[in-house]
């Protein structure tokens, strides 16, 4: 299990070489000049121009900026952005946001999303299983801004439950963003569960269980819900590692400071170094929590072993 | 209160873990795992976490956009830094906001001369600066060669290039500048300025409202970055804290303010947003002191919902339609004249805009010296029928569509679609090229690819008109090194601007300016189309929430819960 593990870390590091490649050369293809866009409709004399260019190595060809974006790396320089602020600092500030708001929604969409799909199995085509499809079909259609702005109107402005925006106020901040941000989710982790639920009723060794007069609830949490979470598993650990990502749409509907929306502006002003910096960190979120899966799956099954 | 998120979190997530431990239920234990590394990869390097500015009492918050550049004003060229700056800074002059003339109730007691080219810069003694320093000459005259200088990267260098020896101090293509100060200017003594400009400049005094002229401390130079990010200036306001990105800052009253436009709170706190509407719901529940721009769903209820707490000003700035005078098909000027009298500016600026546009009848709006109305006579009016027969007289290709040029995801869409279609009207077709994100246009536009009209937008630095027919359309402005991106180069309108800048006064400035204006408006190189609007609305705590001429609120004197400080 460990050497797993461990395996699976190293090979982390060449992927993440290979992505932070990939998105620098991405970046380098915009189309446009970034400098020209700093200036935008005001003149930026030429002087200045070629004095900022040089600042951030973009009179370089594309091997020689990328090469020496790296070596800063290896010296632990992320790199600054075009007001001069370290990049290592802009994650800095505004990745606890970001893991804030995903802790939220991840808390939503696994209570929520997997306590409505075992009830919705359980009394399948009952009201409440009809209740469940309707409304996460719903969910599923609605855009999250409409969702965001409606939720934020509704429950923060009208009955002033919540408050509107920003991060002031602490935790509390973050419960309304997070069930916006995790109403979609919560809809597939319901039905995912529902399906898998009842695949699992029908099996064999729930029959088996129910001969030997193990208790309801028993059967459902150990037998069957055991057994069903695994794509269940699978999908919310993709989800924190995309939403980790930052969330661009709910952030800026609810003002939140977070690296969604860090990242939506460094891709328009062309800032290199920003992008790759904190898309690298996307990609190791990602990579990282897929390996707590895979782990979790052990854990779950024994069957599944890791050598 | 903000509060920091670390320590929280790890409390939380040791409530759910003892609460599910207990239970041991693998569901439970399972998502206690997931928890657990979340918090433990939070805890992981994540050190910085500072409280986001709310609103203690006596002080008020505004709307701000999140800044592109560091909070220096020599590097601030952008219209949210500006804000910051300018609560920071008290410029050198100030302005009537009634006749837009020059009053000397900032930084500055007088600025002279007797040639204009040789000026005069007394400054008002006994100004210090945030930090206790006293605010010198020197503190000028150190900053915007600073500034000047290539090597230094400022983003309002250009605004020095009429100074003497400004060329010296840029790089040229064999090495770096010549020298790092202008031979032009010089500290005479601790209250006196002197400026030699490279040519005669008529209003260089209105000029100096321009914050790219304050003052820096010595502590600048020690740590520019450090400063960009907690500026220290001579303004009302002071920064306690650093600038947040994302968030914002809370600045103070500065108690030892010398000038006359003392903060009447105790302080401002300038809250980043992203989104308007989410700033606009916050003004409707309170959260929010001041918003300036309404998002467009509240253009027609603001007046009715705010009353007497909303407020509108016509914004000092002009989009136009550009014509790409490089281009044979608009090198006649009759096909630029027919197309700006196909335009129905006011039907634009009430379908498409709900009257927050103002149709533009001058290339200046009505905010500066020299300002007439109407100068732009019938070329700027709706005449289809005569558009049409003009066209006909230029022989102007009508097979081939009209491409219209401008840049993407900046709301710019509905009125250019309108536009397409009054030239349909005429019996052209037309083509939108509006997919090009901003620096892809701005490049573009500078490189002479433009085959058809292009948008042209431009805000006033200082109030004249000058300002808005200079920079745009002077053959010295030529881009890519300036902003005339018509690529417009006449000799009588150089030649008329040049008397303007020779003039003895600024109101004979202003007459010579005119008449650069009428050859503009002959040439025609962009047909005018409309001011924007300014629409300010505020909660009830706040009052005394006025305008300056630049279209900024003035936050000196907003007054907190009815208790001018």
């Amino acid at each position: 299990m460990t050497r797993f593990v461990i395996r699976r870390l190293l090979l982390t590091i060449p992927i993440l070489i290979g992505a932070s490649l990939l998105i620098y050369a991405m970046v380098y293809a915009l189309p446009g000049d970034p400098v020209r866009a700093l200036a935008g409709d005001r003149p930026l004399s030429a002087a200045v121009q070629a004095q900022i260019r040089a600042d951030y190595n973009l009179d370089d060809p594309f091997a020689v900026q990328y090469a020496k974006y790296l070596w800063g790396l290896m010296h632990g320089d992320f790199g600054r952005d075009f007001s001069g602020r370290p990049v290592l600092e802009t994650i800095g500030q505004r990745l606890p946001v970001t893991v804030k708001l995903t802790i939220v929604a991840v808390v939503f969409e696994a209570l929520f999303g997997i306590t409505a799909g075992i009830l919705a199995s359980l009394r399948r085509n009952s009201f409440f299983d009809n209740l469940v499809l309707v409304s996460t079909t719903l969910l599923v259609s609605i855009p999250v801004f409409v969702l965001g702005f409606l939720a934020q109107y509704t429950f923060g402005f009208k009955l002033g439950w919540f408050p509107i925006a920003g991060v002031a106020d602490g935790w509390v901040s973050y419960l309304l963003p997070g069930l916006v941000l995790a109403s979609l989710s919560m809809a597939y982790v319901a039905r995912l569960t529902r399906a898998a639920m009842l695949e699992a009723f029908s099996a064999d060794y729930i029959r088996t269980a129910r001969a030997k007069g193990v208790g309801r609830s028993r059967i459902i949490i150990r037998h069957g819900l055991r057994n069903s979470l695994i794509p269940v598993i699978t999908f919310i650990g993709a989800d924190i590692g995309s939403l980790l990502g930052g969330a661009i749409v709910t952030e800026s509907v609810f003002n939140l400071p977070g690296l969604g929306r860090a990242i939506f502006d460094a891709v328009r002003s062309q800032q290199g170094t920003v992008v790759v910096g904190i898309v690298t960190l996307m990609v190791f979120f990602y990579i990282f929590f897929n390996l707590v899966v895979d782990v979790l799956y052990a854990v779950i099954d024994p069957r599944i072993r890791y050598e | 209160m903000g509060t920091c998120g670390l320590w929280e979190g790890a409390g939380l997530s040791e409530t759910i873990l003892s609460e599910t431990m207990r239970r041991r239920s693998p569901v439970a234990t399972l998502f206690a795992v997931v928890v657990l590394t979340v918090v433990v990869l939070t805890a992981s390097g994540l050190a910085g976490c500072s409280s986001a500015p709310s609103t203690p009492p006596g002080m008020f918050s505004v709307y701000l956009g999140e800044p592109q550049r560091p909070l220096v004003p020599g590097n601030t060229t952008e219209t949210e830094g500006a804000k910051v700056i300018g609560a920071v800074w008290t410029p050198l002059v100030t302005f009537d906001k009634e006749s837009r003339a020059v009053t000397y109730d900032g930084a500055a007691e007088s600025v002279t001369s007797s040639d204009n080219v040789h000026w005069t810069i007394k400054l008002r003694p006994g100004w210090t600066f945030h930090d206790g320093t006293a605010v010198t000459a020197e503190s000028y005259v150190r900053a915007w060669n600073y500034t000047a200088l290539s090597t230094s990267a400022q983003g309002a260098s250009y605004f020095f290039s009429n100074i003497q020896g400004y060329d010296d101090l840029q790089a040229g293509d064999d090495g770096g500048p010549a020298a790092t100060e202008m031979t032009g200017l010089w500290a005479v003594d601790k209250d006196t300025i002197k400026v030699t400009l490279a040519a005669p400049f008529a209003i260089f005094p209105l000029t100096l409202g321009y914050h790219a002229f304050d003052p820096l401390p010595e502590v600048f130079y020690a740590d520019p970055t450090a400063f960009g990010k907690k500026p220290i200036g001579n303004g009302p306001f002071r920064a306690d804290t650093e600038w947040v990105p994302g968030r914002g800052i809370a600045l103070s009253r500065f108690d030892d303010y010398a000038g006359m436009d003392k903060a009447k709170s105790r302080g401002v706190v300038l809250r980043v947003y992203t989104e308007l509407s989410t700033g606009y719901t916050d003004v409707l529940a309170g959260n929010l002191d001041i918003l300036k721009n309404l998002p467009p769903d509240a253009y027609a209820s603001a007046k009715d919902i705010f009353g007497d707490r909303y407020l509108e000003q016509s914004s000092p700035d002009i989009t136009s339609l550009g014509f790409p005078l490089y281009d044979p098909r608009y090198a006649d000027v009759r096909v630029r004249r027919a197309l700006s009298m196909a335009i129905d500016r006011k039907a634009i600026t009430e379908a498409i805009f709900l009257g927050t546009r103002v149709p533009a009848d001058s290339f200046a709006p009505p905010t500066v010296v020299g300002y007439r109305a109407g100068a732009c006579g019938k070329w700027c009016e709706y005449h289809p029928d005569e558009a049409k027969q003009l066209l006909a007289e230029a022989g102007f290709d009508t097979a081939a569509p009209v491409e219209i040029w401008f840049n993407a995801g900046a709301g710019h869409d509905g009125w250019m679609i309108a536009v397409g279609n009054m030239f349909r009207k005429i019996g052209l077709t037309y083509k939108l090229r509006g997919n090009l994100q901003f620096n892809e246009f701005l490049s573009k536009r500078d490189a002479k690819e433009m085959n058809g009209p292009f948008r042209l937008a431009w805000l006033m630095d200082y109030p004249s008109i000058e300002n808005f027919l200079a920079p745009q359309y002077a053959t010295a402005a030529l881009a890519p090194t300036g902003s005339n991106t018509t690529f417009y180069s006449s000799q009588a309108f150089d030649a008329a601007l040049a008397a303007g800048d020779r003039a003895p006064t600024i109101e004979a400035a202003s007459i010579a300016y005119e008449r650069a204006e009428d050859i503009l408006v002959d040439d025609l190189p962009a047909a005018p189309l409309f001011h924007g609007l300014d629409q300010a609305v505020w909660t009830k705590r706040v009052s005394n929430v006025e305008y300056d001429i630049l279209g900024e609120i003035v936050l000196a004197n907003v007054i907190v819960d009815g208790e001018a400080v």
